[in-house]
């Protein structure tokens, strides 16, 4: 069975990053959210560059987070309106798996491209550049748990009619954490102290998201099947 | 009992509104959590019991019919 | 335990069960309010820093308490109604969830009025209030994804999943709230004294905290007792049992 499961999610991949490849809106679409939404807080707040400074490491995450909330919304669309879920859930391979691969290449093409270019939405914000390096990790880190979080509350809201603001009302209270460490961590590493503790919390969460998450996901994607 | 006079109960020593305020609207919630479902089940049982009852006596009357006849 | 467990996955066991210690519960409940409040209220002593207004501690705290193990109660009941399919566990967590935010937005609400004389806001961004807001949107979750299911089975099964994830969530979430807290607390600064409460305002306290128990339970067992008369109101159990 192993080279079969090997093969198969190979193959899962391929198909996600390919579909998601043929739509680059889909894509560059958050980054360009995540971008016209950094530049309210300026005009919001005004333009001092001290203030936006110490707001910036609340302001670049809270973002994150908005994003990842939306992007979420679209996590399984695909596959249950065209039938692909069910014939997952009858597969052999394990259905936590499936949906694993797809919250993965979802967090590839989101969280983790959003970390690569935040330090310009940094920049636009005036934030420490000592800091650059510690935003990059912890949204790398916090997008992977908030795909997470955002794909529990995708597989119970999937199968319902106006699922996307409910799977925001669900998501955020999970998400604070999330929120907590990281700014936290990008706090500390703007002040010049030591944010490994807030880095190591965060890595934690994603550990733990990642052996936990599967299960919800696996059972909410069932749930929204029967329904 | 602390207070001296009922007048110093009401005000608190300042803290009056306060602490009415919140025990009131605690009240009112505690009225609603158990008055609603309670009056709703009284209901409930009333419409039930009055359907039985009428059910028994649509019983009784069709067995009185099927009595004449035989 | 189990052959208790068992039973009580029977609606005519529980209706049955729900009327007796309903029945108990309404004297003991409104005695141990009236009792606890008076003795709040107008017996104990008043707060050497806060003066009278500390007296909403005996409505603040129990709610407080009893909006969070309310939530761990619904999760539990989730747990068995995934795991064991027992039918009277959805009517159990269909109940528990109003109740648990009604009693959380006590809690909330009685806070803030406490706050108002206490620290001269009406709002306190304290790693208590806040992580008890969050509890209250969790509870808001769950109700909100009862209604968006048509499928009544489905959406049951759907907020245990919902409620376990909650479940292991709490904890992180007030710990990580408690961090956020300090982080940026004036290290001076230390709010409700923690600090050895007297006897005197402790047992109403402890009164109060039973009283609310109670409350909870009562008002959870009314409204399964509500939706039972309802699903079942055909069934030739339950109209014998009433007539």
């Amino acid at each position: 069975m192993l080279p079969e499961l090997g093969t198969f999610l190979r193959f899962q991949m391929q198909r996600h990053l390919q579909a998601a490849l043929r739509r680059p809106s889909d894509i560059v679409g958050p980054l360009i959210f995540f971008l016209m939404v950094i530049t309210l807080f300026p005009i919001g707040l005004g333009p001092d560059p001290k203030i936006l400074a110490s707001l910036a490491p609340g302001i670049l995450w809270v973002v994150a987070l908005l994003s990842s909330l939306v992007v979420s919304g679209r996590l399984f669309q695909a596959d249950y309106e065209d039938g692909t879920l069910e014939q997952l859930a009858l597969s052999p391979h394990p259905l936590a798996i499936s949906a694993m691969v797809e919250v993965f290449c979802h967090w590839l093409l989101s969280g983790v491209l959003l970390a690569l270019a935040s330090p310009v939405f940094a920049a636009l914000l005036s934030m420490p550049s000592q800091a650059i390096p510690v935003l990059m990790a912890s949204l790398t880190l916090g997008t992977l748990c908030l795909s997470l979080i955002g794909a529990v509350a995708a597989s119970l809201t999937v199968a319902l009619r106006r699922g996307g603001v409910l799977l925001s009302l669900l998501s955020i209270p999970l998400t604070v954490p999330v929120l907590i460490f990281g700014t936290a961590a990008v706090r500390e590493a703007a002040l010049g102290y030591d944010p490994s503790s807030w880095l190591a919390l965060l890595g934690a969460l994603a550990a733990g998201g990642c052996v936990l998450a599967p299960l919800a996901i696996a059972a909410g994607l069932r749930i929204s099947l029967e329904a | 009992m602390y207070f001296q006079t009922w007048s110093a109960v009401w005000q608190m020593d300042g803290h009056g509104p306060y602490v009415w305020g919140a025990y009131s609207l605690t009240l009112v919630v505690i009225i609603v959590l158990i008055a609603a479902p309670l009056f709703r089940s009284r209901d409930l049982t009333r419409a039930i019991r009055n359907d039985e009852g009428r059910r028994a006596l649509a019983a009784d009357a069709s067995g009185e019919n099927h009595a004449s006849k035989t | 335990m189990w052959s208790i467990v068992h039973k009580m996955g029977s609606p005519p066991w529980f209706y049955r069960f729900a009327n007796v210690a309903i029945a108990w519960l309404l004297p003991i409940v409104f005695v141990a309010l009236v009792v606890g409040s008076i003795w709040g209220l107008l017996i104990a002593p008043p707060d050497y820093r806060q003066g009278n207004s500390y007296r909403i501690i005996f409505i603040h705290v129990p709610a407080a308490v009893v909006a969070l193990a309310g939530y761990y109660v619904m999760a539990t009941a989730g747990l068995m109604s995934l795991v064991w399919k027992i039918k009277m566990a959805d009517t159990a967590m269909r109940a528990l969830a109003p109740v648990g935010a009604a009693l959380t937005f006590v809690a909330l609400v009685t806070g803030s009025i406490w706050g108002k004389p206490t620290w001269g806001a009406w709002w306190v961004w304290d790693a208590r209030i806040t992580s008890m807001l969050i509890l209250f949107f969790l509870y808001l979750g769950v109700m909100a994804l009862s209604e968006a299911f048509d499928n009544k089975v489905a959406a049951a099964k759907a907020c245990a999943v919902l409620s376990l994830v909650g479940t292991v969530n709490i904890p992180i979430i007030y710990k990580s709230v408690d961090w956020w807290y300090s982080l940026h607390q004036p290290a001076s600064i230390k709010f409700t004294g923690e600090s050895a409460i007297d006897a005197s305002m402790l047992y109403p306290l402890l009164l109060m905290i039973v009283a609310f128990y109670g409350l909870f339970a009562l008002s959870v067992l009314l409204r399964m007792r509500a939706e039972l008369l309802i699903t079942y109101r055909q069934s030739a159990w339950l109209r014998s049992e009433l007539s």
